[in-house]
């Protein structure tokens, strides 16, 4: 039977417009933005700064187009990236990416625009390198922290670098450039097209270089690739371009920090090399936990790592290389499957709670949490009352206190058995539980608080109910602990 | 403008009611009917009535395979249960019915899409697309940019890439998928009325052609009743079976 369709061939990359062959000049107007001037001209891409010319109101923020270059002789991996960041950006929301406001295209030839971020880029900070230990967990972790909230909305960037990295004026990390990036739930486009594995040689991950693109923790070696290089001034395996220069770092290891600056503490150097470890199960099993530590140092368990202070010997090089010679094991499907084996557990200890069954039932909830997610975290939380006013509150009475608490904390936990590397504890003092709770849950990505419900001690009497409130406001899962006969005695 | 694309219905009303109940949720412009309105299930007219009052609002809708064999012909292409199927559903349906299906055609084109109910490579011949080389064909046959088809009874995308070679995709329910402006997409909606990829949930296709995007949906629907009634039409018992089983 004959059939009356239109015939539309695909829309070629060497497009009949010019747009994407030069730089626009200032004035163009396209697709309902008017080009003010050229912000950047690099291979892939042009970016300007725009602003919009449509009748509606315009978006509260500055806009930045981006045209990649598809004139004759461009990368065919162009037009690709620019195909995966539109898809993917399109997808994603929050503080930690730039806002999509609109794409199209010209004749074949596609533009986009987007959220400008105006401030600092991390590529500035790593050019002041080597940073202090503090700055270097502090803006680790805001760059960990934008991860990790890329990761729960399924996606990896898989290209993670200084130059990708940008901060808001309130300091929020924003990531940028999703041209490799990969969304679980859509086609990879970037897979079939790249024959040699794509990522950046300073910071790509061994198993990307097995062309393995599902592991979120692919973008943990990335971050340990910014710390050392934030910390020390150079990249840990330095810059290769072709894939056999890129794959010794299978089996090289990068000189440890401490080599190149001793007074640099060990916990970074535990937090660095650990991002680097060629097997992606010996990482941080998430984004959340690595950051969770860089606003914790003290905690840090310390392994052989911090020690390090020369490179792997002929033997263990020799070993590896035979090592990397086998297939790396497979990722988890998908960064929200991986997440889920990983959360972060908080439990907050009221320790004027002096019953037993509360205790009791709090590690029963959290032992069939360590059944089920074999690499979750849990920080116990306990809120100490501010002393009254008159008392003495002496810097070293404080201090004593929040030791006490800290102690008997430790001693709560001790019946679970936890490793140290799954356990975190915090002190928290003032008058408002619920609310040091909420904002601790907030601010270190916890998937779930959970707490005992209302008792009878007189800090309880005082507050009035923490676990109505945190129910209502928090903005994770909140299971109320009742031990069990406290629930027979509850139902009339 | 928002398409619902519904292959496969197969005289499932329940199926077909509850995918039109939803699609309607999601706030549809119109409905594409991608052939296979027949056969399998105890529900044709009632289906066909539905689906007739819809096009001649203006939907599109093309024929399948079963719907042509309810005109008559031989079967010796089908499997027992589909012929029975068939002797039986030719019993049910009268000259309306017969006049409906005879004026569909194999294929329908707008603008840079097609909706055929197999391959656009020769149409009437029910070519299943089960691998790249059957997509390859089915692209090579047309140029549209999107093809929709049914047949096939999973959901399924195939995707040009730049380098030539194709691409398969299974898509994620409820996810919307954007479809590059820059590669051809061929687009295997699912059943409604008799899913074979273990899931019994009705599936369909919503299209937004401003947005650029499709998301396959899945939607549960009483399949016992559907079964219950093939059952006590005397049909085969096996397609009540797969109905409840989704395979």
């Amino acid at each position: 039977m004959a059939t009356d369709h239109r015939t539309l061939a695909p829309a070629s990359a060497s497009g009949a417009s010019n747009l994407g062959e030069g730089v626009l000049a200032a004035g163009t107007a396209l697709g309902g933005f008017r080009i003010r001037d050229t912000l950047h001209e690099g291979g892939m891409a042009v970016l300007y700064t725009v602003e919009a010319t449509g009748s509606s109101e315009p978006p509260p923020f500055p806009l930045l187009m981006k045209v990649p270059k598809l004139g004759f002789g461009s990368h065919p991996g162009c037009l690709i990236g620019f195909e995966v960041e539109q898809m993917i950006l399109g997808r994603l929301k929050g503080p930690h990416v730039p806002r999509l406001v609109a794409s199209g295209h010209v004749d074949g030839a596609p533009w986009l625009v987007m959220e400008r971020i105006e401030g600092e880029s991390l590529a500035d900070a790593a050019a002041r390198a080597p940073l202090a230990a503090a700055e270097v967990a502090r803006l680790t972790g805001a760059v960990a922290g934008a991860v990790h909230d890329l990761h729960r909305q399924n996606v990896i960037h898989l290209d993670l670098k200084p130059d990708n990295v940008l901060f808001r004026a309130d300091g929020t990390a924003v990531l940028v450039d999703f041209g490799l990036a990969r969304h679980a739930e859509l086609p990879d486009l970037v897979e079939e097209e790249v024959r040699r594995p794509a990522g950046t040689g300073a910071a790509i991950s061994p198993e990307q270089l097995a062309g393995i693109r599902s592991d979120p923790r692919s973008d943990l070696f990335a971050l340990g690739v910014i710390a050392y290089q934030l910390a020390t001034g150079r990249l840990p395996f330095g810059a290769p371009s072709t894939l056999g220069a890129m794959r010794r770092r299978l089996y090289l290891d990068p000189p440890p920090p401490r080599a190149l600056l001793p007074d640099l503490p060990p916990w970074l150097q535990e937090v660095i090399l650990r991002c680097l470890e060629v097997r992606p199960a010996l990482r941080h099993p998430t984004a959340a936990q690595l950051a969770h530590d860089l606003a914790h140092p003290e905690q840090i368990p310390l392994t052989a790592r911090a020690d390090r202070l020369h490179r792997a010997g002929p033997f263990a090089v020799a070993r590896r290389w035979l090592q990397a010679r086998r297939a790396p094991a497979p990722a988890a499907a998908t960064p929200s499957l991986h997440l889920s084996r990983a959360p972060h557990v908080m439990a907050a200890v009221d320790l004027d709670d002096r019953r037993d069954a509360m205790a009791e039932a709090m590690r029963a909830a959290l032992r069939r949490a360590l059944a089920a997610e074999p690499d979750l975290r849990i920080t116990l939380v306990a809120v100490l009352a501010p002393q009254p006013f008159g008392e003495e509150s002496a810097p070293e009475l404080e201090h004593s206190r929040q030791t006490a608490a800290l102690v008997a904390l430790r001693h709560w936990a001790r019946p679970l058995g936890l490793s140290a590397e799954k356990l975190r504890i915090h002190v928290a003092e003032g008058s408002d539980p619920a609310g040091l709770l909420l904002d601790y849950a907030a601010a270190h990505h916890a998937d779930r608080i959970l707490l005992g419900a209302r008792g009878h001690s007189a800090l309880r009497r005082y507050l009035g109910s923490v676990s109505a409130r945190v129910v209502a406001e928090a903005g994770c899962t909140v299971t109320v602990v009742r031990p069990s006969e406290s629930n027979i005695k509850i139902i009339p | 403008m928002r398409t619902a694309l519904f292959a496969d219905i197969h005289s499932n009303l329940e199926a077909l009611q509850a995918c039109l109940a939803h699609a309607r949720r999601e706030g549809v412009d119109r409905f594409a009917f991608l052939g296979d309105l027949l056969g399998y299930g105890a529900d044709p007219v009632a289906c066909l009535d539905i689906v007739a009052g819809l096009v001649g609002e203006g939907c599109p809708a093309v024929c399948g395979n079963h719907d042509l064999a309810c005109l008559g012909g031989h079967l010796e292409s089908m499997s027992y249960a589909a012929r029975d199927a068939i002797y039986w559903t030719r019993e049910q349906i009268g000259p309306r019915e017969r006049d409906f299906l005879a004026g569909l055609p194999l294929t329908v084109a707008e603008d840079d899409r097609l909706f055929v109910h197999a391959s656009p490579e020769r149409p009437q011949e029910w070519t299943y697309i089960v691998g790249e080389e059957e997509a390859e064909q089915a692209f090579a046959a047309t140029g549209a940019r999107i093809v929709f088809v049914g047949h096939v009874h999973e959901p399924l995308l195939y995707f040009t890439t730049p380098g030539g070679a194709l691409r398969l995709f299974q898509p994620v329910p409820g996810v919307p998928l954007p479809l590059s402006d820059y590669r051809r997409w061929l687009v295997i909606a699912g059943a409604v009325g008799q899913p074979r990829d273990g899931n019994p949930a009705a599936c369909y296709a919503l299209h937004d052609a401003a947005a650029g995007t499709l998301t396959h949906h899945r939607v549960p629907y009483d399949a016992q009743a559907a079964a219950d009634k093939i059952l006590s039409a005397g049909l085969p018992e096996q397609l009540a079976w797969r109905l409840i089983t989704g395979h």
